[in-house]
């Protein structure tokens, strides 16, 4: 999934304000927390209530989704039907499929809702959503016991653990964050390496967690990518 | 097979054992007190080279190669140059090794870096292009081959470096430090400088561990200028055990009310622990030296040395 956190109301209005019929386009893909139809319909009366708050009287908005943002064929036969009188979009997907709506619809101002954070899973029990995959483009799981060193290790290194590594843990905790980016707690985190080892262990592998890993080719995972459809 | 370019290396080499120190520079142009560090440790002629930390605990400071040779200019004692993966992709520690080998730096100590979220510019980007295994393998490259990482080719003479990497004998389960340790010997380190270690025998079962690596060992200590120095190892740096006995001894000399007399009994004190130390870690064959993190604390150095080696 990708793991999304919606930006301060604040925010939102400082794009939306000079707008009188803005469109609310949320996603039924793979964003977490969900930003289908009910949040746009949420995000719809938080806009209009936002600029009454603020004597913007004549704003309205209107709620929608789309099967995949981030497919500019299902965006543009579900969304061109009901585009008329818009004049600005707001999505709730993330940073792709406000990109996706920018190329198939030109001429309307596209908005972002979302801060677009990870591609992660999510852990029921403790409801957290856990980074786990940084698209890097040479995948190493099969080498690391299944544990990406890539994502989990903050250094991201391949001949770890580091020195930072104490009785298991990171030297650098999960920090968890406000919309503002100000680190509102702390959380402890496993040395992914120290993971590794365990896992490697246990498996009967340690020649592969002794096995030096030359550097990686960073031009595999430099911005932008292109990929042919194949 | 090894050549020594430094003294380090020489000295190891012809079987002396070896004692190293550590100048660590801040954040300032002013490289004065550090300078005066350096000259004491010279002045003690027994220590062989001494590291300069490069932003340590990620804390960004003066570079540590540009003080590393200001300090070996002044005064004439070696330097052991630190050099991080931390703020540095492949060109730039490239760029700087190159510059290191042609300013007349012999000795690289080859760190992956502390992470900078644990400095004082917590929101810099991490780089570690790198990380501290590769950069011994970069160094070993450019020094054997005359090759970067990626197989070109440096022209004219190649950079003479002795390398040097970290330990930590401290590391549970030692398990995975020996795997780390054979990982970076295979690419070329060829001394290991240590983590701190205060308890002997930490630093004993680490030195069996390591006999079997082809490299030479120096252990780390600290000899703590104040109570308050050992006790803040104790409490804060997670990972190094500091035995109770030694703490409690310090405690009580800080409790000498008389600054004058405290300082004398603190010195002797770490004069006869460490001594002790010494002598029990040294009688390890793959124990090749002791490296002495007495920063801003360099008087102890050289009479700490004397009670081991005699006058």
């Amino acid at each position: 999934m990708i793991v999304v956190k919606g930006k301060p109301l604040d925010e939102i209005l400082s794009f939306l304000l000079p707008y009188k019929n803005v469109l609310i386009v949320g996603c039924d893909g793979c964003t977490q927390p969900p930003r289908g139809l009910r949040e746009a319909m949420t995000y719809a009366m938080l806009v209009e209530m936002g600029a009454k708050l603020r004597g913007k009287t004549d704003l309205k908005c209107r709620a929608t989704t789309v099967a995949k943002q981030c497919d500019n064929h299902i965006c543009s036969t579900t969304l061109t039907p009901q585009l008329e009188g818009v004049d600005a979009i707001l999505s709730l997907a993330c940073g792709v499929g406000v990109q996706t709506l920018v190329e198939v619809f030109p001429e309307v101002p596209v908005y972002p809702g979302q801060n677009t954070t990870f591609i992660g899973s999510q852990e029921r029990e403790g409801s957290m959503l856990y980074e786990k995959c940084k698209a890097c483009g040479e995948c190493l799981l099969g080498e690391t016991g299944g544990i990406c060193p890539i994502t989990n290790c903050p250094k991201g290194i391949l001949n770890g653990p580091c020195g930072g590594c104490v009785d298991g843990k990171c030297e650098v905790p999960f920090e968890i964050r406000d919309e503002t980016g100000k680190v509102v707690k702390t959380v402890a985190k496993d040395c992914a390496w120290y993971l590794i080892y365990q896992r490697l262990k246990k498996l009967n592998r340690l020649d592969l967690f002794r096995k030096y890993r030359p550097p990686r080719n960073r031009a595999i995972s430099s911005s932008p990518r292109l990929m042919e459809v194949v | 097979m090894v050549q020594a370019f430094s003294n380090l290396m020489r000295n190891i080499l012809d079987g002396k054992f070896v004692y190293t120190g550590e100048l660590e520079p801040h954040k300032s142009i002013d490289l004065s007190e550090v300078i005066s560090w350096a000259k004491t440790l010279k002045e003690t002629g027994r220590i062989v080279a001494a590291n300069v930390t490069d932003n340590p605990k990620s804390v960004g400071s003066i570079s540590s190669l540009v003080a590393s040779y200001i300090i070996q200019r002044e005064t004439g004692l070696e330097i052991i140059y630190q050099l991080r993966c931390s703020d540095r992709n492949r060109l730039a520690l490239v760029s700087d090794l190159l510059g290191a080998a042609a300013l007349g730096i012999r000795n690289v100590l080859a760190l992956t870096g502390d992470h900078p979220r644990q400095g004082d510019m917590p929101t810099a980007m991490p780089v570690y292009d790198l990380d501290g295994t590769q950069l011994v393998d970069l160094i070993h490259r450019m020094v054997y081959e005359g090759k970067d990482i990626n197989g070109n080719e440096i022209h004219g003479p190649r950079p003479q470096f002795n390398i040097g990497a970290a330990a930590n004998p401290n590391f549970k389960p030692l398990e995975v430090e020996v795997l780390k340790i054979e990982r970076k010997a295979e690419v070329g380190a060829e001394f290991f400088q240590t983590q701190v270690v205060f308890d002997v025998n930490v630093a004993l079962e680490f030195l069996d561990a390591v006999k079997h690596v082809n490299a030479a060992f120096l252990i780390g200590i600290f000899p703590p200028r104040s109570y308050g120095q050992a006790e803040y190892f104790a409490k804060y740096v997670p990972g190094v055990q500091v035995p109770a006995e030694f703490l409690d001894n310090l405690k009580k000399i800080s409790e000498i009310s008389d600054r004058k007399e405290r300082r004398k009994r603190i010195d002797e004190y770490n004069i006869e622990y460490f001594s002790e130390f010494i002598r029990a870690v040294k009688k390890k064959p793959s124990c090749r030296g002791i490296h002495i993190m007495a920063v801003g604390y360099p008087e102890v150095v050289g009479p700490l040395i004397e009670s081991v080696e005699g006058s």
